[in-house]
């Protein structure tokens, strides 16, 4: 298959997570964050960077103990990784960043139990070798920073008429505050995905492929194509294609 | 292939001129009155608004229905009665883009983008002054303009300050375009009830509750003065008769019409006496139209003949 290297490749991780999986728009995953800590630009890149750096390394780690972890208290020793790096990371930026620490508040601690980063553990790190999972939690980080910066941008600019705190509205602007406010959220999410939606018709409309993960499942069982694959509705999909056996194997082991 | 004259559509096939457009357009001449009182209390500044408000719903609809190569639905003036009833929520010192935006959001986001007519799960006109309020409150909260300055009649009625209740029937006060006037109102809705487009289960049952949460919890007790000031004042009237009863967004079913009408009676209490604002009807429909899918389901009717159906 011509395929498995190029999901292997660390750059076909990158343009997967950042793009074709984009774990906001295709994916739909952790929503939490996304509709609560938008409310500028600045906040929506805070937090997707901060997911980054907690979901790189605990792929990487992940990664590394998947040999050694009993598969049937792999989910435990996943949180506990990751709620690790989650403190590490919400003391350094207390330390450092208190500003951004003031703005995201409560939604550091709760990076321990966002569903892209569990998601990503489970589907990816936990069957794939350290540096694909490494780029994959890269791709997905810059994926989720840059949805979540988009989505802040638009409120921060129709809400308050600025970006990044730059002035960009004509004074006449009045700002729209519902924007900032939690209604806003869904407004732009829903227009963003929308968009999104119909660049990818688009894509698929001039023959490219825009087919969400290039190995074999997509875990998408609703929408397979493949009624009679043995994992349907049961998890235990591949990242890889070229490990297809083994966590087929493994899978079964699980059940 | 089955010619067309086979195809034929399921019973009842009774034929009647009463189409969506003959309704919208006697909506549309029911709050003439409210408009024509907004213009005549308000001056040129209400005239402008309503027109720009109107022409943007209606283009809002045209334009969205071409480019997603829909059928153009404009003729039936739903979106002239939203453009029209948007305005009338409106104060008439907002600004001219304030109706624009506001139509924009109604017919766009509430109306065309859940299905258009028929499909919007709130009424779009309220939803879209909710919408303005919550996004420019200075703007929409400022009832000063050349003809009245300071409170509304039912703030002030909230700050323990007497209010003349003939000007509030009549409609010589501060308020929104079109919802001052409590008789320009009475008159719409009751062409309205004559046509048969609206009964009164919806606007009776939200009334009679209302006043009776008033009477309970408003610490005036059965005031006469008091219920009367609380009932011409604000935009009671006109919710309770013409956006209550919006066929789209009100229950289907008779007895869940009554539950409606007391729910919006209760919200509409509360948040007037216990809310920071002094008007809550707006909030109180579009509460209600959220729970208007579940007022149907537990309100379902029996169907004729499994009544008697308690065995096993």
């Amino acid at each position: 298959m011509t395929n498995n290297s190029k999901s292997d490749s660390s750059m076909e991780r990158l343009y997967n997570g950042l793009v074709k999986e984009n774990p906001t728009f295709v994916l739909m995953l952790g929503m939490c964050p996304t509709l609560a800590v938008t409310t500028s630009a600045m906040n929506g890149l805070g937090m997707g960077l901060t997911t980054m750096v907690v979901l790189a390394l605990s792929n990487m780690i992940i990664s590394l103990l998947r040999n050694i972890v009993p598969d049937k208290v792999r989910i435990p020793a996943f949180i506990v990784v990751i709620a690790s790096f989650v403190t590490m990371v919400e003391l350094l930026l207390e330390g450092f960043i208190p500003a951004l620490y003031d703005a995201l508040g409560l939604y550091i601690p709760l990076i321990v139990v966002n569903c892209i980063i569990l998601g990503r553990a489970e589907s990816y790190a936990s069957k794939n070798p350290v540096i694909p999972s490494l780029f994959d939690g890269i791709g997905m980080g810059l994926g989720f920073s840059f949805a979540l910066t988009c989505i802040g941008a638009v409120r921060e600019l129709i809400g308050a008429g600025e970006i990044f705190g730059f002035h960009i509205m004509p004074d006449a602007y009045v700002p729209c505050a519902i924007f900032i406010m939690a209604p806003g959220a869904f407004f732009v999410l829903a227009a963003l995905t929308a968009i999104q939606n119909k660049i990818r018709m688009n894509g698929e409309k001039k023959g490219r492929d825009m087919s969400k993960i290039q190995s074999g499942c997509n875990e998408d069982c609703m929408n397979c194509a493949d009624k009679g694959c043995s994992h349907r509705f049961y998890g235990a999909s591949d990242g890889a294609g070229s490990k297809n056996e083994t966590v087929k194997a493994g899978g079964k082991e699980r059940e | 292939m089955v010619s067309d004259l086979m195809r034929v559509s399921s019973n009842p096939h009774v034929r009647s001129k009463v189409t969506t457009g003959s309704i919208m357009l006697a909506v549309v001449v029911a709050l003439l009155p409210a408009a024509g009182f907004g213009i005549f209390n308000f001056g040129l500044d209400a005239l402008i608004l309503i027109v720009v408000t109107v022409a943007a719903t209606v283009f809002t609809e045209y334009a969205y229905e071409k480019l997603m190569g829909k059928k153009v639905t404009i003729g039936d003036y739903s979106a002239v009665v939203t453009g029209l009833l948007l305005a009338l929520n409106l104060p008439s010192s907002a600004p001219w883009w304030i109706g624009a935006v506001g139509g924009v959001f109604a017919i766009l986001v509430v109306k065309m983008l859940f299905g258009g007519l028929g499909q919007n799960f709130m009424n779009p006109a309220l939803a879209a002054r909710c919408f303005l309020l919550i996004s420019f409150t200075s703007i929409m909260t400022n009832f000063d303009c050349d003809t009245y300055t300071g409170a509304t009649p039912l703030a002030a009625l909230k700050s323990g300050e007497s209010v003349n209740v003939l000007d509030m029937v009549i409609g010589r006060t501060a308020g929104t375009i079109g919802e001052t006037s409590m008789i320009a109102i009475v008159i719409g809705a009751g062409f309205l009830i004559l046509l048969g487009v609206i009964d009164l289960r919806i606007p009776g049952s939200y009334i009679i509750s209302f006043v009776i949460f008033i009477c309970l919890f408003g610490g005036h007790g059965v005031d006469a003065a008091y219920i009367s000031a609380h009932l011409a004042g604000g935009g009671l009237m006109l919710g309770a008769f013409f956006m209550a009863t919006d066929y789209v967004t009100r229950p289907i079913t008779k007895v869940g019409q009554y539950v409606f009408g007391i729910l919006l009676g209760i919200l509409t209490g509360i948040f007037r006496i216990f809310g920071p604002s002094a008007e809550g009807v707006s909030y109180a429909i579009i509460i209600g139209n959220l729970l208007v899918p579940l007022i149907e389901k537990a309100t379902l009717p029996v169907a004729f003949g499994t009544k008697g159906g308690k065995r096993a």
